[in-house]
């Protein structure tokens, strides 16, 4: 299990993010991430995942995050931003990492060795 | 182009525009597999326009490729709004074709369903990028913390478009709508059964009220 900085990641554009995850998680990697991934990037995940999918071979990823917590400062409303804080996120291969329980501020999961 | 051709080409956009019709809600209809999407969507169509958006079934990934209807007016209260409805295959992060095995498919019919539904998924996430809407539909039986969900509701919020919670399968004994309601409380969601219709009145004020 690999617990990754928010500095690790934000020297890296979208693509490389979703790529630098996908060959760790192909890696049998269970991949932590402190800052997590906005939910455009969560989207791409998604969907490079679905290409990478191989029968008797990757069958995909689990992927646990909390709510994104937005932002309602007075800065945020002026400018218009979406004020987005991402949170903590953990990815990991389907056949190895299994969510138990999940709610607003705790996730369970079951880590397991490669079946 | 001569500047007499720029000039009838200006005026007849200008006119065009002056007159053009208000465009139709696009909205999509978003979900984990065997949430009810089209079981929703199918009523949707009947109550509106009296066909059907697709086949249902208790197998996952049923809908593995996005289906469109164009043009559908829903009319409630005196009001009333069009939508161009298109329902998504199921948003998933994992899809493992022995899965579809133990509703007792042959091998390569389960990985050509599970081919099929990688390639659903990806076309219902293209489709986030040119929607003005979403009704994410959750099964009120499950828990509604799911990566997808929370994905969905992450997009909707980030490029500020509107979002309406359906939370279906409110016949079901274990149904408990309070759960969604308490898990999503910034969004409006409806509670309704797609499959008996209960509720649905509502569901449509809701939809021309969100979406209008």
């Amino acid at each position: 299990m690999d617990l990754i900085s928010e500095e690790r990641l934000s020297g890296m554009n979208p693509v490389e993010k979703v790529r630098f995850i996908i060959d760790e998680v192909k890696k049998d990697k269970v991949l932590v991430l402190e800052k997590g991934l906005t939910p455009d990037e969560e989207a791409n995940l998604i969907e490079m995942t679905m290409t990478k999918i191989q029968p008797d071979g990757f069958s995909g990823i689990e992927m646990e995050s909390y709510p994104a917590q937005s932002g309602n400062s007075i800065i945020n409303k002026l400018f218009n931003k979406g004020g987005h804080r991402t949170r903590l996120t953990i990815i990991g291969p389907a056949n190895q990492l299994k969510t138990l329980k999940k709610d607003r501020d705790l996730i369970t999961t079951l880590l397991s060795s490669k079946e | 182009m001569s500047p007499i051709k720029l000039f009838k080409n200006n005026f007849r956009d200008f006119f065009k525009k002056l007159f053009k019709k208000k465009k139709n809600a696009r909205i999509g209809i978003y979900g984990p597999p065997n949430a009810g999407k089209t079981t929703l969507a199918n009523r949707i169509l009947r109550d509106w326009t009296g066909d059907a958006m697709g086949p249902v079934s208790h197998i996952e990934h049923e809908t593995r490729s996005a289906r469109r209807r164009e043009g559908v007016t829903i009319k409630t209260n005196g009001h009333s709004i069009g939508l161009d409805v298109i329902d998504t295959p199921g948003l998933a992060t994992k899809i493992d074709f022995h899965n579809f095995m133990d509703y007792e498919m042959e091998e390569d019919e389960a990985k050509r369903r599970a081919k099929e539904a990688t390639e659903g998924v990806i076309e219902a996430v293209k489709w986030l990028d040119d929607l003005d809407g979403i009704i994410l539909v959750m099964d009120a039986t499950q828990d509604p913390f799911t990566q997808v969900n929370v994905t969905v509701i992450g997009n909707m919020e980030a490029r500020k478009l509107p979002l309406l919670i359906v939370s279906n399968k409110v016949d079901m004994p274990e149904a408990s709508p309070n759960t969604i309601m308490n898990a999503f409380p910034q969004h409006p969601m409806v509670s309704i059964s797609a499959l008996e219709g209960n509720n649905i009145d509502t569901l449509y004020q809701e939809i021309a009220k969100t979406f209008g």
